[in-house]
């Protein structure tokens, strides 16, 4: 048997903005909103960073070089389908609508984040406008729930598809497997979206597997996988539509590798130049998703240095205005370390929730306001 | 006599035991050049090579599973789960095939391993990267579970365990990695595993602790002496098999019992403290046995200060079971 090689990764925006026989299928209106949210991405990064470095949050990631994987990929799917994120995946959510504010509240772990500050910060869940579903810290789990997620659309007869997204590390988890397995025996419309940074903390893509490539993991699963160029919005817009589109016909999953990079650290916890090679850095900052979009904008007549200036404007003053809200929103209340654990409080938690506001009200904790138990 | 952090003792040890025995290797998730995420293993890839110090897929699966087979087969592997809060995928191999391996097999295969993970709070980790886990395998037959506080016990308990013929599950404090400092003698020396370690030793009440709760026990048996309650502050290091005797003789002592541990209460490990306490020498007992514990929920982000037992909620239970 011949083992099929990976192909090229597919790619639409050319030399110099230039699509060549490539069809674009979005709007004016939606690339421009394409571009905006990947100046808002880049932004809302920016100011993390810094918020960080000042000891105002605790944590951050970078997004810095995957803006189109994340932004191509959300503008490919339609509000009713269903998001199941990594924590690296900012632009999907702003390009729905998330305002960074919403955002702002979990990076700060306040009172109106919605898990009341209990995640850490870039562990989002939303639910308006988008199903954006609660992010876990363990790499991986959330691949086989996004698998049954479709089950009950396709049950219901309903044609949404469900996005599970992913980094290269996590095809080396279970869930990944189990996921792709079950997706191919059921046929579920699911896009399962590799983002293939380079790295998985500090280790390499090519040390993370052995196969050529991501895409060709599908294979063995009856899944059929493509690769593209995960710093080209429009092919990412274009793989995912079709996947999309494939998906909602119940033609079954597609598994799509973006080759990108990862310009950033993992975290703000890392030191990447210790071990990412300043060569391979530079020659994917040549790459810039956002420069390779403006290129093609550019050509399009539709970027001038003007409009530049005001969407980047924009962009900072939302995430910075979002930013001074959240800071000054008060922080969770004391009950939520007891609420939402369950449907409804069991005794014991009761117990020691009113234990936990005793001791605060006596150590003089303004978090224990009058001190009784609220719930 | 060099002074250390606890993780520099960690480090210490590992370079120490794969100095001497060529069958010790070291691999997990970032481990390799990068040194590891708390920097555990930095130099060992430059000093040893990358036959043995690697770093691995992730798959935590992968990693125990694969160590099972390094072990059956003569090789020593330490490896390193990133946080405690992503071994789960690993339970399998750990429960169902390193700690059944010896049994299952009469004792013709064994799994003599050592996994290495960061546990409990005080990082602003939240649900996923704060977590105590360590009921869970205690639970579990044919396991060993450490617990260092210290960084003498660390490098000396590592060693022991690297040695043990048996699988040992070694979970350090990371809230303690940097914190703790002491000196730890340079070169080979273990600290016996199942063997306990008395901190203070007192009269009045007698506190079982262990790990990250250990400088909080010392600082309120401190502040409980200026009232006069003098404590017998106790740290486990082995929560399994346990110096039993050694819990018992310590609880005889004071007849008044306090057990303090960030992990959540209900089933936790402070419970099978206390039964043996109830079971074995309860007419000793001047006063109910009290447990300090982390609540039962999952562990918060901003609001972990709250959900860690610190000195104040230790002491409350010392000067309640001593007033008793
Ligand atoms: C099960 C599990 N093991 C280990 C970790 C620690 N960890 C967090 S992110 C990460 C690397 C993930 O790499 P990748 O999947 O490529 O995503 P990227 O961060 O590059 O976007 C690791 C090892 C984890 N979160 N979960
Ligand atoms: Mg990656």
């Amino acid at each position: 048997m011949q083992i099929e090689t990976a192909p090229e990764p597919f790619s639409v925006i050319g030399a110099n903005g230039d699509v060549g026989g490539h069809k674009v299928t979005l709007s004016d209106e939606e690339l421009i909103q394409c571009y905006r949210t990947m100046l808002t991405v880049r932004a809302f990064d920016d100011v993390c960073m810094k918020l960080q470095r000042s000891g105002r949050i605790g944590f951050s990631v970078p997004n810095k070089g995957v803006e189109a994987c994340q932004v191509g990929a959300a503008s490919a799917l339609r509000q009713s389908d269903f998001f199941f994120p990594s924590y690296r995946d900012f632009g999907m959510a702003l390009y729905h609508g998330v305002h960074p504010v919403e955002m702002m509240h979990n990076m700060f772990g306040n009172n109106l984040d919605a898990a009341r500050g209990r995640q850490m910060p870039v562990h989002f869940s939303f639910t308006d406008p988008i199903k954006y579903f609660s992010i876990s810290s363990p790499i991986g789990t959330h691949l086989p729930q996004a698998v049954g997620a479709a089950y009950a659309h396709q049950m219901r007869g309903e044609d949404n598809v469900t996005l599970a997204s992913f980094g290269d590390g996590g095809t080396s988890s279970l869930g990944f497997h189990s996921a792709l397995n079950f997706a191919g025996v059921w046929k579920s419309p699911v896009i399962f979206l590799c983002q293939n940074n380079g790295w998985a903390i500090s280790c390499p893509s090519d040390e993370q597997t052995a196969s050529d490539g991501f895409a060709i993991k599908g294979a063995a699963y009856g899944v059929p996988g493509v690769t593209v160029d995960g710093n080209d919005v429009l092919a990412m817009h274009q793989a995912v539509s079709e996947a999309a589109d494939r998906a909602r016909r119940g033609e079954g999953p597609t598994l799509i590798e973006a080759v990108t990079y990862r310009m950033g650290g993992h975290s703000t916890s890392d030191d990447p130049s210790k071990y990412v090679p300043k060569e391979t850095l530079e020659e994917w900052a040549e790459k810039d998703p956002v420069k390779r979009f403006r290129e093609f904008l550019t050509v399009r007549g539709m970027w001038t240095e003007e409009l530049e200036s005001e969407w980047s404007a924009a962009a900072y003053e939302q995430v910075n205005s979002g930013a001074k809200e959240a800071e000054s929103t008060e922080g969770p209340r004391l009950e939520t370390i007891f609420s939402d654990v369950y449907a409804e409080l069991p005794q014991h938690l009761r117990r020691q929730g009113e234990a936990a506001f005793d001791l605060a009200k006596r150590k003089g904790d303004a978090d224990a306001g009058g001190g009784a138990f609220p719930l | 006599m060099p002074t250390l952090t606890l993780i520099q003792a960690v480090n210490d040890g590992l370079k120490v035991s794969m100095r001497q025995d060529e069958s010790v290797l070291v691999f997990g998730e970032d481990v390799g050049p990068k040194g590891g995420v708390f920097l555990a293993t930095e130099g060992l890839t430059a000093e040893f090579g990358k036959a043995r110090c690697f770093d691995t897929p992730l798959s935590e699966d992968g990693i125990i599973g694969t160590a099972i087979g390094m072990a059956a087969n003569g090789l020593r592997p330490v490896c390193e789960i990133q946080f405690q809060d992503f071994i789960f995928p690993a339970f399998d191999q750990i429960v169902s095939e390193a700690a059944k391996l010896r049994y299952r097999s009469g004792g013709q295969y064994t799994a003599p391993m050592v996994i290495r993970t960061p546990y409990g709070g005080g990082i602003r980790g939240g649900l996923y990267h704060s977590q105590s886990g360590e009921a869970y395998f205690a639970h579990t037959a044919g396991l060993k579970v450490v617990i260092p506080s210290t960084a003498y016990d660390a490098k000396g308990l590592l060693l022991a365990a690297i040695e043990d013929p048996d699988p040992v599950l070694f979970m350090e404090p990371k809230a303690l990695y940097r914190h703790e400092k002491g000196e730890v003698p340079e070169g080979h020396y273990t600290v016996d595993l199942s063997t306990l370690r008395t901190v203070r030793e007192g009269d009045n009440v007698t506190v079982f602790c262990y790990g990250s709760m250990v400088p909080v026990v010392e600082k309120a048996a401190a502040k409980a002496a200026e009232q006069g309650i003098q404590c017998e502050v106790v740290d486990l290091r082995t929560l399994l098999p346990l110096d039993e005797q050694g819990v018992l003789d310590a609880a005889r002592k004071t007849g008044r019992c306090v057990i303090v541990h960030e992990a959540p209460r209900f089933c936790g490990y402070g419970a099978e403290i206390s039964a043996m306490i109830a079971e074995n020498i309860i007419e000793y007992m001047e006063a109910p046995v009290r447990r300090v514990t982390g609540f039962d929920t999952p562990f918060p982000n901003t609001l972990e200060h709250h959900y860690l037992p610190d000195e104040r909620r230790v002491l409350d239970a010392i000067e309640e079971v001593a007033r008793y």
